[in-house]
């Protein structure tokens, strides 16, 4: 990307809420069930049915837009978008147009501690999922799967801020992370419960017009979403530096080819023929239900990292990656209850503990081991029990089994030999062994001695005590 | 007399008293209705008679067994065709529609169920409620008793010619814009069309969400207190569905209705309405000096806007509701498709009649962008002036009484090619319905033949005191009881 251009992205983020039940019915919000098990009349549509809003929905919409630090709408109301789709039961879908639930937020993207940009937030407003179509291309048939009509969605639209691919990967981790600590989505993008759509367009730098836009749609990971912006700044710019004109389209992302594919000009674009939903009264929210619901959110990321920057004592990069979880960063202080040593937990929790997780992919909460655990197997290091060695094995066992690691130690014999007379006889038929590495330190090398350690440390399976060990070689060598 | 005569109250006070039981009331309107229903079709649907009789042994049963019944259980009744029974076609008179059968009772279903009354059968209507002749049902059109050639008014048509020739003791209507009280005017029954929240819509059918509400067609006041007494109250399925007190409307009956007011708008009686019309109403508002109930003459000078308000928010709502009819879930789908848009327009196409596409259209465009704030937006803001109307009235009187429709019984096919004179019907009725306070029509008189409707309109949820009023002024008019007297299969003949 050459200077000359700059890059303007706006995104719009489609947001399943983690509610118990549908947001207008009360089938379950479950995902995964067998197809049009999930449905009743009202979510089908069904002549006759009435949409109820769910309170819950509304919960968690204003959780997501004080922690995105939107002004909430003491009026806002529903409204019906009409358009004709098999996967939309009603042919309208009951959203928010002129009125949404919130505007005018922002999120500041922050990178090793510096702020990278700040990123305005134009709307959210809540609505209804639809449901999903399934392609037999053998029997030429398409059929409806209704299970998902209903579900609750957010929908957070930026202003156009974005300025590189990367700075939108950035939002959406930013923003993924904020629901995920507020409880408001799981945010999964590959079972769909986050969703988003891209506006981009190219202009020359220091310009202030916008150029022609281009929506890109079906970016299923974050990695999609900055791969299918850089090949649509490059595509764009290609035809700009040629003199061309970008047309104002629709497209779609195509992940195997790595190109997008247009869908539909704009001058196709829907008549949705909003109004005002009749079925559902409006919403009248006053500041005391507000601040109850501020009252309720946890402490957002951006916030909780730079305490434990300052409060802990850890790094901008320790704290930004143990708070990129809200999980990982309630196991850390929890672990700090049994073990206030915050860089040591800190060093394990970043280099095994996140190790182990990523080679089994998974979240720390998905694992049985605890807090407890965890300080347990620090507080053997410190006793001497167990090496930095033998604790990393202790480490994978417990998180395998979830035994505590005084039960492994135990179970597994793995202590830490720090007993002279065990060691004496190993230590002895390592220097007849070894008669080179043995003339070698008695010649001078005193690094020789390391590898001397090495092979008693070898023989007793890692459990020797590697200081004790030292000593008494240089007794029995020297001696 | 014959037991189909009865009122639902003469039957179910009867039926209390074991002088009859609730089979010999079935039997009765069942022997009725293989007479004459043949001469009226207001049916679409008539149920299987021995599931029928089996209800109603159930409630003899009951009765028996020395159980406390509800008022009106064991009263055979219908309902509007547009009203959800499970299992039970619900066809809105449409073709998009005909084969349907709902998994779930409609609200107002489950109430008359728990209440014991037996659902004999649906009633024919307008196609989705819209027209005011029950002509665009797109089976068959129903007769008026007092006169065949001419209709029973619309869209609720069959519940009203149903009640009116003792086809059943009585009958559930929806009035988006006069439904219920238009042909309840035009067969002389009793049709009350409540405040907007008063009763739950889940399970009816929308035509205009915002305006559309149930109510009871009867044969006279007494049995539209029962009925209200059953079907009002909060549902939580229902969020325009208002949470309030339950009341009981019967009690208001023989209530002192000394000192009401009453304002008579000069709107209402001036353009379009017949003579003989204006003449008979104004007849029967005579007997208030008799009452004791004081009478002015009002103003409400936006009634002159009500009627294109009306055709905007009413075809708006009823474009995007209709819109779900689409051949994908449910009903029915044009065969040969060529692709996705082809099914969409050859179902709707041939699923819908003339005026159910004629309104889809008007309320597309209405909210067309482009479109939206000259019509569907000012006629919002007309709807608040109408409603302004009512309210500065209400501030000086308890009721307004004008005239339910500008003329009698039409002769069929005298207006159906022509929408506006047809739309002209309701132009007495849909103000109630946009500013969403109580109207009822009862009948007051006949005008060469045909009965005369007159509306008494009400503040919000004033039900109770809008039936004592009518049922003060049906002991004086002595109009209850006068029948169409339709012979069994015979030649009609005319009351008058
Ligand atoms: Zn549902």
């Amino acid at each position: 990307m050459s200077p000359e251009y700059e890059v303007v992205i706006g995104l719009e983020t489609h947001v399943e809420l983690l509610t118990e039940s549908k947001i207008f019915c009360s089938c379950p919000n479950r995902f995964g069930e067998a197809p049009n098990t999930n449905v009743c009349p009202v979510c089908l549509g069904l002549p006759g049915s009435l949409p109820v809003f769910n309170k819950n929905a509304l919960e968690l919409a204003l959780r997501a837009a004080l922690a995105l630090n939107c002004t909430i709408s003491s009026y806002s109301k529903f409204d019906r978008k009409n358009y004709f789709y098999p996967d939309l039961p009603k042919a309208y879908q009951i959203s928010q147009y002129d009125m949404p639930l919130a505007r005018d937020g922002y999120l500041d993207l922050v990178k090793n501690g510096c702020l990278v940009r700040k990123v305005r937030i134009e709307r959210l407003h809540l609505e209804e999922d639809a449901g999903k179509l399934l392609h037999s291309y053998e029997e030429a048939r398409s059929y409806v799967d209704y299970n998902r009509c209903g579900v609750p969605l957010v929908e957070i639209v930026t202003a156009p801020d974005l300025r590189s691919p990367e700075e939108a990967r950035l939002f959406l981790e930013l923003l993924k992370k904020i629901l995920l600590y507020t409880g408001v989505s799981d945010c999964k993008m590959e079972e769909g419960s986050l969703r988003c759509d891209a506006n981009i367009s190219l202009r020359l730098a220091g310009s202030d017009t916008l150029g022609r836009k281009v929506e890109i749609k079906n970016m299923n990971s974050f990695k999609a979403v900055q791969r299918g912006l850089e090949y649509e700044v490059s595509r764009q710019e290609e035809i700009l530096r040629a003199g061309g004109q970008v047309v104002m389209e629709t497209t779609r992302w195509n992940e195997e080819r790595g190109i997008t594919i247009e869908m539909r000009g704009k001058e196709e674009e829907h008549d949705y023929r909003y109004f005002p939903e009749p079925d559902l009264p409006p919403m009248v929210l006053n500041g005391e239900f507000i601040g109850e619901i501020r009252s309720k959110l946890p402490e957002l990321p951006v916030q909780r990292c730079f305490r434990f920057t300052e409060e802990y004592g850890l790094t901008p990069y320790q704290a930004e990656i143990i708070t990129s979880s809200k999980n990982l960063a309630d196991f850390f202080e929890e672990t700090l209850e049994h073990y206030p040593q915050p860089q040591k937990v800190s060093n394990w929790l970043i280099g095994d503990v996140l190790g182990l997780l990523n080679s089994m992919g998974k979240e720390i909460n998905q694992v049985t081991f605890t807090p407890l655990h965890f300080s347990g197997l620090l507080k053997l290091l410190d006793t001497g029990t167990l090496s930095g060695r033998l604790a990393k094995d202790v480490l994978e066992e417990s998180f395998l089994t979830g035994k505590h690691p005084e039960e492994v130690v135990q179970e597994k014999g793995l202590a830490q030999i720090s007993d002279e007379q065990k060691l004496l006889p190993v230590i002895d038929d390592v220097i007849k062994g070894n008669p080179n590495a043995v003339s070698d330190y008695s010649g001078g090398n005193k690094k020789a001695i390391a590898f001397l350690v090495g092979q008693v440390m070898q023989r007793t399976r890692g459990q020797a005590n590697p200081q004790l060990v030292t000593g008494l070689l240089k007794k029995q060598l020297e001696g | 007399m014959e037991l189909f005569e009865m009122t639902a109250y003469e039957a179910a006070t009867a039926l209390q008293k074991k002088e009859v039981t609730s089979l010999d009331l079935t039997e009765s309107v069942l022997k009725r209705i293989s007479e004459v229903e043949d001469i009226i079709k207001g049916f679409i649907t008539i149920l299987d008679s021995e599931k029928v009789l089996q209800e109603a042994k159930k409630i003899d049963r009951l009765l028996a067994e020395g159980k406390e019944i509800s008022p009106l259980a064991g009263i055979p009744m219908a309902l509007k065709d547009n009203m959800c029974t499970q299992g039970v076609p619900t066809t809105c008179a449409s073709q998009i529609l005909k084969e349907y059968r709902p998994p779930y009772d409609a609200h107002v279903t489950e109430k008359l169920k728990e209440a014991g009354t037996i659902l004999v059968g649906k009633a024919n209507m307008d196609e989705f409620a819209m027209g005011s002749s029950t002509e665009n049902s797109s089976f068959y059109h129903t007769c008026n008793p007092w006169d065949t050639s001419r209709v029973p008014g619309g869209s609720s048509g069959g519940s009203a010619s149903l009640v009116a020739a003792d086809e059943i003791f009585f009958s559930l209507g929806s009035d988006t814009g006069g439904s219920v009280r238009q042909p309840a005017s035009l067969c002389g029954v009793v049709g009350l069309k409540p405040t907007y929240g008063l009763i739950s819509r889940y399970g009816l059918i929308a035509f205009a969400s915002s305006l559309d509400q149930i109510g009871p067609l009867t044969k006279d006041v007494r049995d539209c207190a029962l009925v209200l007494d059953i079907i009002a109250g909060n549902d939580p399925r229902d969020s325009t569905s208002v949470p309030r007190e339950k009341e009981k409307y019967a009690d208001y009956l023989g209530r002192e209705v000394r000192g009401f007011k009453i304002g008579l708008p000069r709107e209402y009686f001036e353009e379009g309405i017949e003579e003989p019309v204006r003449k008979v109403v104004m007849e029967a508002m005579a007997y208030c000096d008799q009452l004791g109930v004081e009478v002015e003459e009002v103003s409400m000078p936006n009634t002159l806007y009500a009627l294109p308000c009306y055709y905007l928010v009413a075809t708006a709502e009823a474009s995007s509701n209709l819109a779900r009819y689409d051949g994908i879930q449910y009903g029915f789908r044009a065969p040969e498709e060529d692709n996705l848009i082809d099914l969409y327009r050859k179902t709707r196409n041939q699923g819908f009649g003339p005026e159910v596409k004629r309104r889809i259209m008007l309320g597309t465009y209405a909210l067309s962008s482009g479109y939206y704030d000259a019509y569907y937006l000012k006629a919002l803001k007309v709807r608040t002036l109408i409603r302004r109307d009512f309210e500065k009235v209400f501030q000086n009187y308890d009721l307004i009484v004008t005239p339910t429709s500008p003329t009698t019984a039409f002769v069929r096919g005298e207006r159906i090619d022509n929408p506006l004179t047809m739309y002209l019907s309701d132009i007495f009725t849909i103000t109630a319905n946009l500013a969403g306070v109580p109207a009822i029509s009862i009948p007051c008189g006949l005008a060469g033949g045909l009965p005369v409707g007159l509306q008494v309109i009400g503040r919000p949820f004033d039900e109770g005191r809008m039936l004592q009023f009518c049922y003060a002024l049906e002991n004086v008019l002595g109009f209850k009881g006068l029948k169409p007297g339709i012979p069994a299969k015979g030649v009609l003949r005319d009351v008058s």
